[in-house]
């Protein structure tokens, strides 16, 4: 059996698959990747099904050794990669050999590559799923990030052939996401409504795969707003009392109790995972009919299929 | 019974939900609500249950969110005026005070009681499971007594371990695993709300109903 060996685990490097889905009712978090649209886009170059486990890499990539020959595919953020220190031609497939190395270096664009390899990563399951959850210490490694001397085993299987199509657009510098207002819009006034869709936003520092704390224009948050804990979903706009919203990521938890001015589309969730500290973000207001198009434009643009 | 407000949380997942209020009877509907779709519809990625509402996770390209709208608003019609309580009951000792609840004569002395008073408080009334989140296996139980209903800490505790029982606001629960937590521990219990290794992980579910009792230290 194949494997790779992680020689420098970078920033914050994860295996994820689809997602740790049916369990939220019981407070396990979802997890799964940051930006699902490369996470697919790599398991289906490297001849995957969507949903086989990947590395997640952040910021700052790893270095990882293969023990046997590995196919590998790389989606999302554009780094310099390198194979055995010559530079790789990440387009498409390409096979690192045993005891190769692979190298993440500079990074251009983006903030979240995924790293797929023929056969997915073979690592236990908890609840049907390898996703790590490093707050609630669910997934491979007991969900933490990677660290050096890790070794990652590959199951061995041919390819599944499935079209792909183009790379997610990377955002430069920041992104405009379209919302739908709501669930709980009736607790705000018309003007923090007009200031939260007006603002440009920053990512904080203290921003993670559980949320994104942005800072910018205070938005007045309900006074007495006396909420229940309820379902949070991935892109969730929490208003907490400081007035500075957090926008809720891959590993929130399930519930939450802070109001929710609006919650941004399923379309531009990939294009939300590639922002890191410091990038800006603006929100823009969307009906449900205008996010199923954007979902199904971008569902064709993944598979390649004609429009 | 109060009306339901169905809204679209996001293009994903639809929030059904009651005017906010901490009751047993609406908690149950609840309840019920999310098993009747759960059972009803097939293509749910997830239901999660909280205490006035329940949130239907889905995917946008596979679920027409309108029809499933029209079965939440049906299935609601359906559930009786009524709806029983069957949850299991579950008996939890704990070993109060002391390491164990660090927090127990803070929590006396705002309330201007003794902490044997304190545990009589806490032991003296039958718990329903409202809703389970935070992480994994955490069950939000209420009521609390008022007299005992105390605040969040200031500063929330870096690693509150696993086990602890603790209160606020108007609640009380056991920290499934170790974690950073803002509530106020008062004891600490051998039982262990989550185990993935055993049959069933989850000890608690919403409408379970829960007891502690006063026991040695841990």
């Amino acid at each position: 059996m194949s494997s790779l060996t992680v020689v420098r685990p970078g920033l914050m490097t994860t295996i994820q698959d689809a997602g740790r889905w049916g369990r939220q009712g019981s407070g396990v978090p979802v997890s799964g990747p940051m930006d699902a649209y490369s996470h697919r886009l790599a398991n289906r170059i490297a001849g995957n099904p969507d949903s086989a486990a990947a590395l997640e890499i952040t910021v700052a990539g790893p270095v990882l050794r293969a023990r046997g020959s590995v196919v590998c595919a790389i989606a999302g953020a554009d780094f310099d990669v390198r194979i055995d220190d010559v530079v790789a031609d990440t387009a498409s497939w390409f096979e690192l050999p045993d005891a190769g190395v692979l190298r993440f270096g500079e990074r251009r664009a983006g903030a979240r590559a995924a790293l797929a390899v023929r056969g997915g990563f073979d690592v236990p399951a908890t609840f049907g799923s390898r996703a790590s959850s490093v707050a609630a210490c669910i997934g491979p490694f007991g969900g933490r990030p990677l660290r050096a001397g890790d070794e990652l085993p590959i199951a061995e299987a041919g390819p599944v052939v499935h079209a792909h199509g183009r790379p997610l657009d990377l955002p430069r510098g920041g992104a405009r996401l379209r919302v739908i207002m709501g669930p709980d819009q009736a607790v705000f006034d018309a003007h923090a409504v007009t200031q939260f869709l007006g603002a440009r936003f920053r990512l904080t520092a203290d921003s993670n795969r559980m949320g994104y704390r942005l800072e910018g224009p205070t938005i007045e948050a309900p006074r007495g707003g006396d909420l229940l804990s309820q379902a949070t979903p991935m892109g969730s706009v929490q208003v907490p009392p400081s007035g500075q919203p957090i926008l809720l990521m891959a590993d929130r938890q399930t519930t939450g109790g802070y109001p929710r001015i609006a919650t941004v589309i399923s379309a531009d969730l990939p294009l939300a995972g590639q922002l890191a500290p410091g990038d800006w973000v603006e929100m823009a207001a969307c009906t449900p009919v205008g996010a199923l198009q954007a979902l199904r434009l971008l569902e064709r643009a993944l598979t390649g299929e004609a429009s | 019974m109060s009306t339901l407000r169905i809204a679209p949380a996001g293009d994903a997942a639809l929030l059904a939900e009651w005017p906010a209020r901490i009751d047993p009877a609406l908690n149950a509907r609840a309840v019920a609500l999310g098993r009747a779709l759960a059972h009803h519809r097939s293509d749910l990625r997830d239901v999660v249950v909280a205490y006035a509402s329940v949130t239907l996770y889905f995917d946008p390209l596979v679920t027409d969110a309108a029809r499933l709208e029209a079965d939440v608003v049906a299935l609601e019609a359906d559930l009786p005026d009524a709806v029983a309580t069957q949850g299991r009951l579950h008996e939890i000792p704990v070993s109060y005070g002391g390491a164990d609840g660090p927090d127990l004569t803070e929590v006396a002395e705002a309330a201007g009681m003794t902490e044997h008073e304190v545990i009589a408080r806490h032991t003296g009334v039958t718990y329903r499971v409202y809703m389970l989140g935070f992480m994994p296996g955490f069950a939000y139980m209420a009521p609390l007594d008022p007299r005992i209903a105390a605040g969040r800490r200031a500063v929330p505790r870096k690693r509150v371990p696993a086990g602890s029982v603790a209160i606020a606001a108007g609640q009380t629960g056991i920290y499934p695993v170790e974690t950073p937590g803002g509530w106020q521990i008062i004891g600490r219990t051998t039982v262990t709300p989550f185990d993935p290794d055993r049959s069933d992980p989850f000890l608690f579910e919403a409408g379970d109903r829960v007891r502690f009792h006063p026991t040695e230290r841990v």
